[in-house]
């Protein structure tokens, strides 16, 4: 697999240099308040900003315990600490849906929560929806019914099914479209989206 | 995103202990406004207090009151069967506005401090006196579809997205505030701003400040109520126009009346003007045609927002006939 292998010349992975040159493009996001106040040795303050806060999250039923900068939204915690990227980022303002992850069991859109606000809850990702092998009804409803063609809004679009039905708010299509409008499809796989909904809200899936 | 101190509370004597410290912190409760706008660096805060611990959740009826802590989620009031059976209009205000996924974390209070916005105040390479007052108004002259049609100034002509704060100024609603010193009420109506000269101000809450609860009187208007939204698609989208409209019919007499527009000015809109006319008078078609032509009486388009000049009376009657037919 070498010639697939994204690694370039010095053994580093795209991932790995992204990390490595974080922190200059840190020093570069930096208020300009605070890099006078570290000019003028004041630099208690320089160094409260860039302080990583405790965190401890429940991912997938796994527990975490790590530190992070307060700016990381859940979403790129996710995605790029934890590995887990099966959740998406879309438009990463909370206006497509893409990100969709279940918080204490009710969904949000990650871009927009902080990972730190999340201190001591539960976290549910796509990749925590299967029992084993054994797909979520929802997951093998969205396949039955062709909920998708790209794929890439299909995480967010499934969180969001699920909380949809767990919340009862199933009692019609035009409902279902309602409460599934935070969700965008750029493919239009929103017939079939509300086929699978309405499915499972059924019980008629059985995984 | 810039850097920031993060700070954690569990209360608000604590919080605004901690903001009394540093005028420049914000608080941070659901994040859906402020993280967006602090991603696009339209806001850099060096410091975030968190209060989404500090215990001002509850949503209960206090004798003929309903108070509404400032951290309840949207949905959590939305949902909740005291507001669905007495303050229908909140509830429906409420489910027009975002998504079910924005609206589980968004709170009461920051849906109050979202910003009044337009894509030029979004956009930093543009000139927008509200985020760099003096830097000019790109809208007036520019692309302004979206805009205001009242109470507009030669300084800022966006609007306050919200649909839940219509409702609320529609329903008479009470502020409690809080500084270190002690609480202070302040009527709904008198929370947000017109942009004046000062459109980098969008309320009258003061920097020492935080929002504590809401208090909203029982009224006879939850049978005769309606929260229409006019918008580009079905769902989740801004008002061009919305209208809470609620109405208390008695012997077809009007004996008390409630209209707020949404999207059409720097704060939630109220049409007293219309309300006073249509107090006492017959709740018909010809009358309700009347009120919404007061209500345009001082209202300007900025050109491309112009055909809200037809859409706002054409909804003000449509959720006046549709509050009336809910009898």
């Amino acid at each position: 697999m070498q010639s697939s292998d994204p690694k370039n010349n010095q053994g580093d992975s795209r991932r790995d240099f992204l990390k490595k040159s974080s922190l200059i493009t840190a020093i570069a996001l930096t208020p300009s308040v605070a890099l006078k106040a570290a000019e003028s040795q004041a630099d208690e303050r320089f160094a409260e900003l860039f302080e990583k806060i405790p965190l401890n999250l429940t991912v997938n039923n796994k527990a975490y315990q790590t530190s992070v900068e307060p700016r990381v939204t859940l979403l790129d915690y996710l995605r790029e600490e934890l590995h887990l990227t099966g959740t998406k980022k879309g438009c990463d303002h909370g206006q497509c849906g893409a990100c969709t992850v279940h918080v204490d069991g009710e969904r949000v859109n990650s871009c927009l929560s902080l990972a730190v606000m999340n201190e001591g809850k539960k976290v549910t990702t796509i990749e925590g929806l299967a029992n084993g092998d054994e797909l979520h009804p929802m997951q093998a409803a969205f396949i039955k019914h062709d909920g998708f063609q790209c794929g890439y809004c299909t995480p967010g679009q499934i969180m969001s099914a699920v909380a949809c039905v767990n919340e009862g708010h199933t009692t019609s299509r035009s409902e279902i479209s309602e409460y599934m409008s935070g969700n965008i499809c750029r493919c239009g796989a929103y017939p079939n989206i509300v086929d699978a909904i309405i499915e499972v809200s059924k019980g008629e899936t059985k995984a | 995103m810039i850097n920031f101190q993060y700070l954690r509370t569990t209360t608000s004597k604590s919080a605004l202990a901690l903001l009394s410290k540093d005028k420049a912190a914000k608080f941070l409760a659901g994040g859906t406004n402020l993280i967006d706008l602090m991603k696009r660096g339209v806001t850099t805060p060096e410091k975030l207090i968190d209060i989404n611990h500090v215990p001002l959740k509850q949503i209960e009826l206090k004798g003929d009151t309903i108070i509404i802590g400032a951290l309840a989620s949207n949905t959590a009031v939305a949902e909740h069967a005291l507001i669905k059976e007495k303050l229908p209009l909140l509830a429906n205000a409420l489910n027009a506005g975002a998504s079910a996924q924005l609206r589980n974390v968004a709170t009461v209070g920051g849906n109050m401090m979202q910003r009044t916005r337009c894509g030029y105040f979004y956009d930093t390479e543009m000139p927008c006196n509200k985020r760099q007052p003096g830097s000019g108004c790109g809208a007036i002259g520019g692309f302004n579809r979206m805009h205001a049609i009242f109470g507009t100034s030669e300084k800022c002509i966006a609007v306050h997205p919200s649909d839940m704060c219509v409702a609320l100024i529609a329903l008479d609603a009470t502020v409690v505030l809080a500084n270190q010193k002690g609480e202070r009420k302040i009527l709904f109506k008198d929370f947000h701003r017109l942009a004046g000269d000062t459109p980098q101000l969008d309320n009258n809450l003061k920097t020492d400040e935080m929002i504590i609860r809401l208090e909203i009187p029982i009224n006879n208007l939850a049978k005769n109520s309606h929260y229409l939204k006019v918008r580009d698609r079905a769902s989740y989208a801004f008002a061009l126009v919305s209208v809470a409209a609620a109405l208390e019919i008695s012997d077809h007499k009007i004996t008390d009346v409630r209209l707020a527009m949404g999207g059409v000015a720097h704060k939630p809109w109220r049409l007293t003007a219309s309300e006073n006319f249509l107090k006492g008078k017959e709740a018909s078609t010809a009358n309700f045609e009347l009120a919404a032509k007061l209500a345009m009486t001082d209202a300007k388009g900025f050109g491309e927002n112009d055909f809200k000049l037809q859409m706002a009376p054409n909804s003000i009657i449509e959720a006046l006939t549709l509050a009336k037919s809910k009898a």
